[in-house]
């Protein structure tokens, strides 16, 4: 019966989110400027050495090409990483109680906290890209193929955020909660991000060529890099449904068994 | 909708544990559309779970439960859409302003823009709010965030109101601004189930009264129905010695016993036409009255008189076994 108010009722508490994100600058800026930190840091710092190691004498304009997909991956991871702790600190409050005593579209507070991170995320993904164009990132693919890796980007973004979701409502504390998702920003790394996946000792080496964030690091280079895609494409996607599926579906049973405050 | 005569709240034999402890242990209770029902009980009685179930936020083991014409449990969205509910935790967004948290209400509760923003002017007036509407409600006080909250329940005119220690802790300004609003919400036809601590709070506002026990009601009634079985009102004169007091215990006609200091409590109901003999037969009695106090029945001498049991030592008990 309130689903007829699904879509109301989760711009209502999108709406909400954002202005918590706009009031709330401490929260909403470190996403966005953590990954251009990372990224001067890499091509800058490391980026004249790890460059030769990619391509012979490619130095630091080789690597900046390698690392800017990987770095839109650690965008997304970090953007993410915050919706644990607006949840977590949404369920500490008394007005999640209210909510619940109230005839609205159920599942539409947890909606508003997904939306509002992926607006968040687009923003992270936007500044990352537009100064990795600034420091030298040369991009072959036309706007088409950088829509289909913006598609990626989004599709891994909505699984991450459900997950973060989905931990924030697990967590005991706003502490905690800004802990657990801590890994999601190492996996990037663990991965074909920053070096290339053979250049790791043998366990490692599986570990980072099996885990989901390298197909879906391999497809958004591939795409931006104008290459083929390739299989890389269809395992990345079944990996995003899969989280999101697997995230939704938890986040939504610690919802409604969790007692309000 | 309901029938008018039709009560705005049924309960029928509702249980709650959790784990090995229970905390209500079979529950009856109706409430008449229109009135005002008060739970009384110490911490740790109940009450908060009661109010809980009642507003579809805890289900309970067992019992039938109808609120505005509506099962809990089997038609849950219908209840909340006739209930507004004030919990014990302030439910307000602190990073939103006052009249930001009332419009979210109104957008929750799916008014149009026109009337959302009439109602919610008239509530920032009536509770005394409009100065701070712009101002985030983290900065508000304790008093204003509990105003807050309350304005917030009553956007979109709920049928059913839950307010769950609504002054506890409050400042007597803003109990005062709960009380009035209480009263002319009833006016309305708005029907009120509220929880306190305080009798007076309960005499106060509530037509109909029940005692809250370890998960059981031991007394139901209006207010004076309750009080007129507490013995614990009385009025203390204290005398200037020994002697006074033994003429004062004759002139009353009362057993006079050696307490350490010249005094006599005189059992009352609290009623003007006591107190007005008393003093009529001391200055008869031509006796200096020292000093003299009147004692009302506060919940520890209802608890008492009901129980056999202090109420401290009885929410003290009921929390040893909540961590047992």
């Amino acid at each position: 019966m309130t689903s007829t108010y699904a879509l109301h009722d989760s711009t209502t508490m999108l709406r909400r989110d954002l202005r918590h994100l706009q009031r709330y600058p401490g929260l909403s800026l470190f996403p966005i400027l953590m990954p251009v930190l990372f990224l001067l840091l890499f091509v800058y710092v490391f980026g004249g050495t790890l460059g030769n190691g990619i391509t012979a004498g490619g130095g630091r304009g080789a690597y900046i090409n390698f690392l800017t997909p990987g770095m839109l991956l650690f965008t997304v991871a970090g953007a993410a990483q915050i919706t644990a702790i607006s949840v977590a600190k949404d369920m500490t409050e008394g007005i999640v109680a209210r909510f619940k005593t109230m005839s609205i579209w159920r599942p539409a507070v947890l909606a508003g906290h997904v939306f509002s991170s992926l607006v968040l995320t687009l923003i992270s993904l936007a500044v990352t890209i537009a100064v990795a164009l600034l420091i030298g990132y040369h991009a072959a693919a036309g706007p088409l193929r950088w829509l289909a890796a913006l598609g990626v980007l989004v599709l891994l973004a909505v699984a991450l955020i459900w997950l973060s979701v989905a931990l924030g409502l697990v967590a005991k504390s706003v502490e905690t909660a800004s802990n657990i998702p801590m890994f999601l920003t190492f996996l990037p790394f663990l991965g074909s991000g920053f070096v290339p996946v053979a250049s790791m000792p043998a366990g490692l080496r599986w570990f980072a060529a099996n885990q989901p964030f390298t197909p879906v690091t391999n497809i958004v280079r591939s795409l931006i890099a104008n290459e083929h895609v390739g299989s890389a494409g269809v395992k990345a996607i079944v990996w995003c449904l899969a989280i999101t599926a697997a995230s939704y579906l938890w986040a939504r049973y610690l919802y409604n068994r969790r007692p309000v405050q | 909708m309901t029938d008018a005569s039709s009560p705005a709240i049924t309960a029928i034999d509702v249980r709650k544990s959790f784990g090995d402890n229970v905390v209500l242990d079979g529950l009856d209770l109706a409430v008449e559309q229109g009135s005002v029902f008060a739970l009384l009980g110490p911490n740790g009685a109940g009450k908060t779970t009661m109010v809980r179930i009642l507003a579809t936020l805890l289900e309970a083991d067992h019992g039938t439960i109808r609120v505005a014409g509506h099962d809990v449990r089997r038609e849950a969205d219908a209840v909340r859409d006739a209930i507004g509910v004030t919990g014990q935790f302030s439910a307000v967004d602190g990073l939103l302003t006052g009249r930001e948290n009332l419009a979210l209400m109104a957008d929750l509760h799916h008014l149009s823009r026109a009337p959302a923003r009439e109602s919610i002017d008239q509530l920032l007036e009536q509770f005394e709010l409009a100065d701070a509407a712009d101002r985030v409600a983290m900065t508000y006080s304790g008093g204003m965030r509990r105003r807050l909250d309350l304005a917030m329940t009553l956007i979109g005119a709920p049928q059913v109101i839950f307010l769950d220690e609504p002054t506890t802790g409050l400042d007597p300004r803003s109990r005062r601004t709960v009380w009035e609003m209480v009263e002319s919400l009833v006016d309305d036809g708005t029907t009120v189930f509220l929880t306190t601590q305080y009798l007076e709070e309960a005499d106060k506002l509530a037509d109909r009264v029940a005692i809250l026990d370890r998960g059981r009601l031991v007394a139901e009634g209006s207010a004076q129905e309750l009080k007129q079985r507490i013995p614990g009102g009385r009025i203390d004169v204290h005398f200037a010695d020994a002697e006074a007091q033994l003429v004062a215990g004759d002139a009353l006609g009362m057993p006079v016993t050696d307490q350490g200091s010249p005094s006599l409590q005189i059992p009352t109901d609290g009623n003007v036409a006591t107190l007005r003999r008393v003093l009529r037969d001391l200055d008869e009695a031509g006796i200096d009255v020292v000093d003299l106090a009147i004692h009302t029945p506060d919940l520890d001498d209802v608890f008492f008189a009901l129980t056999g049991r202090d109420a401290h030592v009885a929410e003290s008990r009921t929390e040893e076994e909540l961590y047992r």
